[in-house]
């Protein structure tokens, strides 16, 4: 960990958190709200032949009862993928629609019907059993590796059930390597579907005011900017300026609550036709079935090196699971964030991915935390791993021996994308030092001699964060900029006001963008308050995901502040008879140069608001926004290192020591930062041992509840060992690199090279449950006991 | 609809309700105290835990009518005077909560079991919050920050 010398920074939230006093979105009520619940769809597929609602609208407390006949009438649009990808025969991706309530058919279980608007939940819960819907079962279409095999088409459009089959990087190179390689490791992964489940469950209020024609919408959401340009652009086609969304304190997203969904898309649309505030909480049921699911690939790859254990070149082949309709991101998570990245952190000359998405009657797949980046990280490190043991090296060895090198960047891949900055090597020999890799064979006698397993696994990811700039995504298809807002606001009595378009819904940005802006003014952290998560108070954002907020809306921040003082230097240099050349800025103080005449920032922000005193050509006030558009992506990257013991007789996998070495460029806040990585690890820990969302072949999801779906606790997990390497970004105004992933990057595959390393076979998928490894474990100790 | 009457964070409240209302949704619906939340509908999350008679309860399992005469604590009533308890100011200073969903809970939770074990070693820590789900800090420094505030609390 990089000492910065500061004293630790504790968080300016937390009071409210801690006495009960935030505020989500369920906890606000307004003025005369109803409430709604959902008709889901109960069958995985199937034809709508009708939906009476008589009944449903006759109950008690029961003021509307609406289906996709109605938003159909009001010209209601399909809620839309923000990303077109381009298939290789050149055609742009399948994208059918996708209507906030159905309008022909469903598509997976928890598709949404209908909606009761009532009284009270209960009442509108009540109600909602009384609706009749008389369908036509058909097929399901659920297993994505079968689903290009003639499954049952979801969409008439996409009769192969294909979304697009996308490709990158030099296939001519990359057979060539191969054609002359000494010898090729080869794996079938799968990257097992997963839950994202945030534990506040989504929740939306929609409000109309017909005085004024403005909506409100209070909702759950990770980027309330972004969320408004959908709803109004391309779903209720509403003026931008009549709404206003806000996302208050929320609960957790990990990538679940960026989307625009069908839920808060009806509430308020019904706003208005009901003339009432309505409400919706998700039940955990409604989360399981209809949050956007995360990963989900089957993926064949093999690697080719010489005999050294040099990697010549790369080759990924990628089923990607993108449910039965396309979530706002789906299609850039399985190629963008996914493809690009399967360089790591090696020199590989070739590398080609081939990537096909694919639609299935499942809940749709989007973002969840680390996006694509996981999946990669996993296909290489295990497969590094693998060749490894293929080729009798040590496993740090040979990462060793292929790593870019600090001098070699700004590093260009095979596959489109340019490192910035990095330190591999520093992290690998930091992490083998913490976790004594010199004592493991020892250790692992001494686990053989009590009848235990152990293994150790490494990981050695890449990450691109804060993805931009907006002129590069759009070319890559992207429909939005990817910049970030700042204002920042000197009130007259010396206080700061910080507004932001990046969210926070766990990741302290009120105490680390006031830390930022402290520090710069040479003010407490106490006199800066940062605002977030409404509309209607920040002028313009595209919200937090992808590890953003720092490396993005931190510098959009930084900008702002330069700005302030750009302009405090010329009413100080009024005030101090001075030239503006002559003004010197340090720690809230300006000076003139050489002299000990000077002004605080708070006196300035005073003259600016009560400018008796002041120069003519400066208009008053002290409050600049700046909007900043990154350069590239940032790279952050890392080591992580599992030590597992393994109780063949039980198949029970204890994790005995982790460690993490990260690379996140400059960090403000290193409490918040390492808090990051432990939460990050953890649901790379549920994904590698304990998390898996199943359908069964009809399409009904088997996992979709607490008792079902094995979510993490605390005594699943241990604590974890974390340190820092420090390679600044070389391209944002705060070195910052972002942290937000690393930990559900690495970890799956750390963990999963050490179980298989403690199994002595490569033979068992995600999650490694205890049953699994029991069995695996069983039969290697005894072949014939496991059948 | 029949009249419910107990002491919330020491004061007498008394609603009519449905007979089916949880004691989760009358500390949120009928009395505003919204600090205590609901993360499932299965009794597993634990985002929900008050002290129902000095005990944790997990407000979504029983009905409101259930706790008829007891006496509640929730989130709300656990500072004193301003002051934090030991357990809330050792989340703080430790960094025991991110999106601070679960963390009423959490706290809650966490505060029964140093009635019961004022010395908790870490095994036991996360053996007792196997009915609290977090999804934000990987549980280290929750787990942490209730070593730090047994340690406080013993003196
Ligand atoms: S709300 Fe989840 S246990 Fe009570
Ligand atoms: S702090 Fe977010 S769920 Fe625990």
């Amino acid at each position: 960990m990089p000492d910065t010398g500061a004293p630790r920074v504790l968080r300016k939230e937390d009071h409210r958190f801690l006495t009960g006093r935030g505020h989500y979105t369920d906890d606000l009520n307004r003025p005369g709200q109803l409430y709604a619940a959902f008709v889901r769809a109960e069958n995985a597929h199937a034809k709508l032949n009708a939906v009476n609602v008589e009944a449903a609208r006759k109950a008690p407390g029961v003021v509307a009862v609406f289906t996709g006949k109605d938003m159909e009438a009001d010209g209601v649009g399909s809620l839309p993928c923000g990303w077109v990808v381009t298939d290789k025969n050149g055609s742009p991706h399948k994208a059918p629609p996708h209507w906030p309530l159905a309008r022909d058919k469903v598509r997976y279980v928890g598709d949404h019907i209908a909606v009761v608007i009532a009284e009270s939940i209960m009442q509108a819960r009540d109600a909602a059993e009384l609706v009749e819907v008389d369908v036509e079962a058909l097929d399901a279409n659920a297993n994505p590796a079968k689903a290009l095999e003639g499954a049952p088409a979801v969409h008439d459009d996409a009769a192969d059930n294909l979304c697009y089959d996308w490709e990158l990087g030099d296939k001519a190179a990359v057979d060539e390597a191969f054609a002359k390689a000494h010898h090729v490791s080869k794996m079938e992964l799968k990257n097992n579907r997963l839950i994202p489940n945030a534990i506040e469950p989504r929740a939306a209020i929609g409000e109309y005011d017909p005085g004024t024609d403005e909506y409100t919408l209070y909702s759950t959401s990770q980027n309330p900017h972004l969320l408004r340009l959908i709803l109004c652009a391309f779903v209720l086609n509403l003026p931008e300026h009549k709404v206003r969304i806000v996302a208050p304190d929320v609960g957790g997203g990990f990538g679940s609550k960026i989307f625009c969904y069908a839920e808060e898309t009806v509430c308020t649309w019904a706003a208005k036709k009901v003339g009432r505030p309505i409400k919706w909480t998700a039940g955990r049921d409604e989360s399981f079935s209809s949050d956007a699911h995360g990963r989900d690939h089957v993926t064949h790859a093999e690697l080719a090196m010489d005999q050294d254990g040099k990697f010549l070149a790369l080759k990924v082949d990628t089923i990607a699971n993108l449910g039965a309709y396309l979530s706002s991101f789906a299609t850039a998570v399985p190629t963008y964030l996914y493809g690009t990245l399967l360089a790591g952190q090696y020199k590989t000359p070739a590398v080609h991915c081939n990537v096909k998405g694919v639609f299935t009657n499942t809940a749709p797949v989007d973002a969840y935390r680390g996006a694509g980046r996981p999946e990669a990280t996993y296909v290489i490190e295990r497969l590094v791993e693998r060749a490894a043991r293929d080729m009798k090296m040590d496993p740090a060895e040979i990462r060793r021996r292929n790593f870019i090198q600090p001098n070699e960047f700004p590093y260009q891949t095979p596959v489109a994308l340019t490192y910035d900055s990095g330190q591999y090597e520093l992290a690998l020999d930091e992490a083998l030092k913490m976790i004594d890799y010199q004592g493991f064979p020892q250790r692992r006698q001494e686990s053989e001699r009590k009848g235990k397993l152990r293994g150790i696994g490494f990981s050695a990811y890449i990450e691109a964060c804060g993805i931009a700039p907006s002129k590069v995504v759009g070319s890559l298809g992207a429909g939005v900029g990817l910049w970030e807002s700042g204002q920042v606001r000197f009130n007259a009595t010396g206080s700061i006001s910080v507004f932001t378009g990046s969210h926070s819904h766990g990741q302290g940005h009120e105490t680390t963008f006031a830390q930022v802006v402290a520090e710069r003014f040479g003010v407490p952290v106490e006199n800066v308050d940062v605002v977030h998560g409404d509309t209607g108070r920040i002028a313009m954002g595209m919200g937090t995901y992808g590890s953003r907020s720092l490396a993005v809306g931190g510098s959009a921040i930084v900008r702002a502040c330069d700005k302030i003082v750009e302009k405090g230097k010329k009413i100080a240099a009024h005030m101090l008879e001075a030239s503006v050349d002559d003004i010197e800025f340090d720690a809230g103080t300006f000076r003139v140069a050489g002299t000990d005449k000077q002004k605080s920032i708070g006196e300035i922000a005073f003259a600016a608001y009560v400018p008796h005193d002041y120069p003519e050509d400066v208009e008053p006030g002290l409050d600049e926004t700046a909007f900043y558009d990154p350069a590239n992506f940032t790279y952050p990257s890392g080591v992580h290192i599992a030590e597992v013991e393994i109780d063949p007789d039980t198949g029970e996998t204890k994790i005995v020591d982790w460690v993490a070495v990260d690379d996140f460029g400059k960090v403000v806040n290193p409490m918040i930062v390492e808090g990051q990585v432990h939460g990050g690890i953890a649901q790379g820990v549920g994904q590698a041992l304990l998390e898996e969302c199943v359908y069964d072949e009809m399409g009904q999801l088997v996992t979709g509840s607490y008792q079902d779906y094995c979510m993490p606790r605390a005594d699943d997990l241990p604590s974890f060992r974390v340190a820092m390497t420090e390679t600044p970004c070389p391209h944002n105004p705060l070195g910052a690199k972002g942290c937000g992933e690393a930990g559900a990057i690495a970890a799956p595959a750390a963990l999963m090279n050490a179980v298989t390393d403690a199994l002595g076979t490569d033979e068992i998928a995600m999650p490694a449950t205890r049953e699994k490894v029991w069995r695996v474990a069983q039969a290697r100790l005894t072949p014939a006991a496991a059948e | 609809m029949p009249s419910v009457t107990m002491t919330v964070n020491g004061q007498e409240v008394s609603r009519d309700v449905e007979p089916r209302t949880l004691l989760v949704e009358f500390l949120r619906e009928h009395l505003h105290l919204t600090g205590t939340h609901v993360g499932c509908d299965t009794s597993q999350c634990g985002a929900c835990v008050v002290h129902v008679d000095g005990a944790s309860v997990k407000a979504c399992s029983i009905l409101a009518m259930q706790a008829e005469g007891g006496q509640i604590t929730t989130i709300e009533g656990l500072a004193t005077n301003g002051d934090l308890h030991p357990m809330q100011a050792a989340f703080k200073e430790h960094h025991g909560l991110q999106c601070g969903f679960c963390t009423p809970g959490m706290v809650m939770s966490a505060v029964d079991l140093l009635k019961h074990d004022p010395n908790p070693d870490e095994d036991t820590i996360r053996h007792w919050l196997e009915g609290n789900i977090c999804r934000c800090t990987g549980y280290h420094n929750i787990v942490k920050a209730i070593q730090h505030a047994a340690k406080e609390m013993r003196g």
